[in-house]
């Protein structure tokens, strides 16, 4: 049994369509292991009973067309899922059972799938350690008392340690691509509109992004095909033809013209990230691409624009969670009381701290200086990627700046913490499509990624790209399993 | 003080002051479902049945415009003769209130839909313009219910996302008349539109006004007090006369006005203090995230414009020249949608001015005795043309007429047959009323010797006889001819 959770998803489709393995076996096979790694903490919730019977279902009336039939799948707890527990990793949400579902789960459902469990996540996404959860850290299984990366930390770690052969995450600053990339994992962050987040649970709706989190670059395209779809439902949303991401993947990168971005050599930076990154250069041009330095001057405000426009947002849309309708309510005198107790017990501190940071840039007197800024220099870093793809096809840096650290090392260092966030966060700012693929280790043995960042909409170029660096790069995750006795 | 001429002005000891007013009007956009979501409009639902998960902002809802409400307000403003911009943007503003489910209000801040427009008042001294500052579009929030718990506040959700448009007036208002015209006008408009029912009982139409004083000759604007949520054309008038005299009692005692939100008391007819502009919200108005910018084209609007139907201005104008109304009888019979189509219908097929009187008249009498509606008249347009048509041809009197429309008030009845049912026809046979006329004569000859011997006032009361004789039926004009003639 062991051995079927060694299969990635690609496989899995095959076996089911092959019929060599039921979608039973499968589903019992990540159970058992979900099971067995408690220890991780990657889950919040779990599906395990409903997930079976709907596995024998499947088999018993198998719809082999599907494009992921009867495979099971653990899901980022922010996506809403009928009847089942989301709590965005908030106390506020403690006890909220949804009676609608996401769009992106519903196709992962109308796809074939299964959803196994709700895995753990910062607390409404804010975080880069999953540190931030009301439900507690989460284990890289890379290695004991090492963060999985964040906010999608449950999702990353899970996928690692194969309690699903596949995830999803949810992206608004990196909240995907790094935490695969501290797990030697792929992520992939789609063009802003790509996928619908209607019935994602909000944290910044200009920046959120749900996007797949897989083993390998053919996974991720085939779960990008099931996830993204036009939805009316998400007035953000486009209406653009959706490639055959998978059928079109290609290691063909004869011709591509690649950026290498000056402003990405932050000081400081490891030497192994500077090692990797050659050596994703290196592959390039060994396989036909061509390697074009740009420049994307802009770079150095990413982060601080970030850290305005991010939080701004969230003030507002973590105002619904006030005790009046659904979630957590702490009983008050009257209702400011009611808000105040409800809401100081409800959010943990780093919640709070943006949403106190997302208040005061849009107060009057400060809304010009600080969120219409942060816009301004958001056009900017935008117009420097249109720029640079006036000469480029995609762009590759590293995907972080450092590889995973140690629980509780920056927790109480809010602003290295965010510093994670450096090479990522332009890219939500500009709405692009970006993947992370594992391309290396550090001197400890912790797993560093590269990141392929495309034109809107271009998901299949990076899809390429990244598939080329992976088959030359020859990465392997140690993973052994020392969180299971 | 003379508060309802043409200036409304307050006298203390040597001087005078001017009031100064502009409305912003709430009025709810008439569309079967909300501003952002499906779910239904209808007033006077089961508490929270009308509630999407969107409109109660559960996690991971997102609004979706609806389409409807932007064409709904694209015709009123086209109705306030105002410019519509191409582009509007959607706004959050930020309040936590226990009835407001998102923790925001998705309003439209810096851009709004409609921009400058005007809106001409028929006044007694004349036609007067009032300035359209913008209009925009807005959800409204719920309801929170404070009476029927002792312990609890309930939330009713069923009006939570329903649209709004805010339609901000000019400081251009002077008098209370100015005000209730204004209402009056602008309500007429958006029913002629179909973009608002107008009704204020329901809430659907509701206001908020600024007032403010100046001495008179003055020409800056006074510091301006908002009065909140006003929901009747009479409480508005009340709630402005009061603060004006408020604050005019503040001046004259060296005091300034301090700008803030004032609370109007129905009960004790006073305007008390709500908010001061110290502790006035920080909305933190952004622009919402989950909503495109709205861009409308050139082509989109001209083709709302094509459905614009005549406006109560242009029927007015209508009326006059081509109907040869006066301004007073137009005016009062284009003022209501309803009515001016009742009247079209009526004098279409009947006759214009006979139309007029007894629409004007009789109807809108009976109309106010039982406190309804033009569209719940027991009478239809056909069959009050129908009665006038019995009128024209001579086969009933004004006076007869007059009895078989009560009759008709009472159930809706065709008047051709009350007449012939109730033997109601006028007799206009010469000779038959000669018959009756003669019969009058010989059985009063001391009348008839008086009268002729120059007492003329009673030959009206030969003619009471006649009628009486006639049971009323004799055609009047006849009799008169035929008993001048006998008794010459």
């Amino acid at each position: 049994m062991s051995e079927i959770t060694n299969f990635k998803l690609c496989d899995l489709v095959d076996k089911i369509k092959k019929k060599e393995l039921s979608s039973k076996e499968i589903t019992e096979a990540f159970i058992n292991r979900s099971k067995k790694s408690t220890k991780l903490n990657s889950y919040i919730s779990d599906n395990f009973d409903d997930a079976i019977k709907r596995a024998k279902e499947f088999d018993s009336k198998p719809n082999l067309n599907k494009k992921i039939p009867g495979i099971p799948m653990a899901v980022k707890d922010l996506f809403c899922t009928k009847n089942l527990k989301t709590t965005a990793g908030s106390k506020i949400l403690e006890n909220f059972i949804p009676t609608y579902e996401s769009t992106v789960t519903q196709n992962i459902l109308d796809h074939g799938g299964i959803i196994i469990g709700k895995l753990n996540c910062d607390e409404f996404a804010m975080g880069s350690s999953n540190e931030t959860s009301y439900y507690g850290n989460v284990q890289n299984p890379i290695s004991e008392n090492l963060v999985p990366g964040g906010s999608s930390g449950g999702s990353s770690s899970a996928l690692a340690a194969k309690l699903t052969p596949a995830t999803i995450g949810t992206d608004t600053g990196g909240s995907i691509r790094q935490p695969a990339s501290f797990t030697g994992t792929v992520g992939l962050k789609p063009t802003y509109g790509s996928c619908s987040r209607y019935g994602i649970v909000a944290f910044a709706s200009s920046l959120d992004q749900a996007g797949p989190m897989t083993h390998d670059v053919k996974d991720c395209a085939l779960l990008l095909e099931v996830m993204s779809s036009y939805d009316v439902k998400d007035s953000t949303s486009v209406d653009f033809v959706r490639g055959n991401y998978l059928n079109d993947l290609s290691d063909n990168i004869k011709g591509k013209k690649i950026g290498v971005p000056r402003e990405y050599r932050v000081d400081g930076m490891p030497k192994e990230i500077e090692k990797l990154w050659e050596k994703g250069i290196k592959i390039i041009r060994d396989n036909g691409g061509d390697v074009i330095d740009i420049s994307l001057p802009n770079t150095n405000y990413a982060l601080p624009a970030y850290y305005i426009v991010a939080p701004a947002e969230a003030s507002s849309n973590l105002a619904r969670y006030d005790g009046v309708k659904y979630g957590f309510r702490s009983r008050g005198e009257n209702l400011i009381d009611m808000y105040e107790k409800t809401r100081s017990e409800g959010f943990g501190d780093e919640v709070k701290r943006r949403i106190m940071i997302g208040t005061y840039v849009l107060s009057s007197g400060y809304y010009d200086a600080y969120y219409l800024k942060a816009q301004k220099v958001r056009r900017l870093i935008k117009n420097d990627f249109d720029e640079a793809y006036k000469k480029v096809d995609a762009i590759l840096t590293p995907s972080t700046p450092s590889s995973a650290f140690k629980i509780g090392e920056k927790l109480n260092d809010p602003v290295s913490m965010y510093l994670n966030d450096i090479f990522t966060v332009p890219i939500n700012l500009a709405g692009l499509p970006a993947i992370s693929i594992p391309a290396g280790h550090d001197k400890n043995g912790f797993p560093l990624g590269l990141q392929v960042i495309g034109k809107a909409f271009d998901e299949q170029t990076i899809l390429n790209i990244a598939f080329s660096i992976e088959k030359n790069i020859g990465y392997k995750n140690n993973i052994n399993d020392w969180w299971i006795k | 003080m003379t508060k309802n001429n043409k200036e409304y002005l307050i006298k203390r000891d040597n001087q005078v002051y001017e009031v100064v007013i502009g409305l912003e009007v709430h009025a709810q956009v008439l569309s079967e479902s909300k501003l952002f979501s499906a779910s239904p409009t209808k007033f006077g639902s089961e508490p929270n049945t009308q509630v999407s998960l969107v409109d109660a902002a559960f996690p991971g809802m997102l609004p979706v415009i609806n389409e409807f409400c932007i064409k709904q307000a694209i015709k009123t403003g086209i109705g306030l003769n105002a410019k519509i911009n191409n582009r509007s943007i959607f706004d959050r503003k930020n309040y936590f209130y226990a009835d407001l489910p998102q923790g925001y209000q998705i309003s439209q801040y810096k851009n709004p839909i409609v921009g400058e427009g005007s809106v001409t008042l028929d006044m007694p001294e004349g036609e007067k313009k009032i300035g359209i500052e913008r209009l925009h579009l807005e959800q409204d929030a719920g309801k929170s219910i404070h009476d029927i718990d002792p312990k609890n506040t309930l939330v009713d959700l069923n009006r939570s996302g329903v649209a709004l448009m805010e339609i901000v007036s000019k400081p251009d208002l002077r008098s209370l008349d100015e005000v209730n015209a204004f209402i009056k006008k602008l309500r007429s408009i958006m029913r002629y539109l179909g973009t608002c029912d107008g009704n204020m009982q329901e809430g659907s139409l509701r206001a908020d006004v600024n007032v403010s004083v100046r001495k008179k000759g003055v020409l800056e604007l006074g510091t301006r007090c908002e009065i909140k949520n006003v929901n009747s054309i009479k409480f508005m008038q009340m709630a402005i006369d009061y603060e004006a005299n408020r604050q005019v009692d503040v001046l004259e005692e060296g005091g300034s006005v301090d700008q803030e939100t004032r609370l109007f008391d129905t009960k004790k007819n006073e305007t008390r203090s709500m908010r001061t502009k110290e502790d006035a919200h920080d909305y933190r108005y952004f622009p919402d995230p989950d909503l495109l910018p709205l861009e409308l084209n050139d082509e989109f609007i001209e083709d709302i414009k094509k459905d614009i139907p005549e406006l109560p201005d242009e029927k007015k104008k209508r009326f006059i020249e081509k109907f040869k109304l006066s301004p007073y009888e137009a005016n009062i019979l284009v003022s209501d949608i309803e009515t001016s189509k009742y009247f079209e219908d009526v004098s279409i097929k009947s006759d214009i001015k006979l139309a007029t009187n007894w629409i004007t008249g009789e109807l809108f009498a009976l109309l106010n005795d039982k406190n309804i509606e033009i569209t719940e008249s027991p009478i239809s347009s056909e069959d009050l043309a129908k009665l006038i048509n019995l009128i024209k041809d001579g086969t009933i009197s004004g006076k007869i007429a007059k009895t078989v429309f009560e009759i008709m008030a009472d159930g809706n009845k065709n008047p051709e047959k009350i007449v012939e049912e109730k033997g109601l026809k006028q007799q206009s046979d010469p000779k038959e009323l000669e018959k009756i006329i003669d019969k009058v004569i010989l059985d009063n000859p001391k009348n008839v010797g008086a009268y002729k011997s120059g007492k003329d006032k009673l030959f009206g009361f030969f003619v009471g006889q006649v009628m009486k004789q006639s049971n009323g039926k004799a055609n009047p004009q006849l009799v008169n001819e035929i008993l001048k003639k006998k008794l010459s």
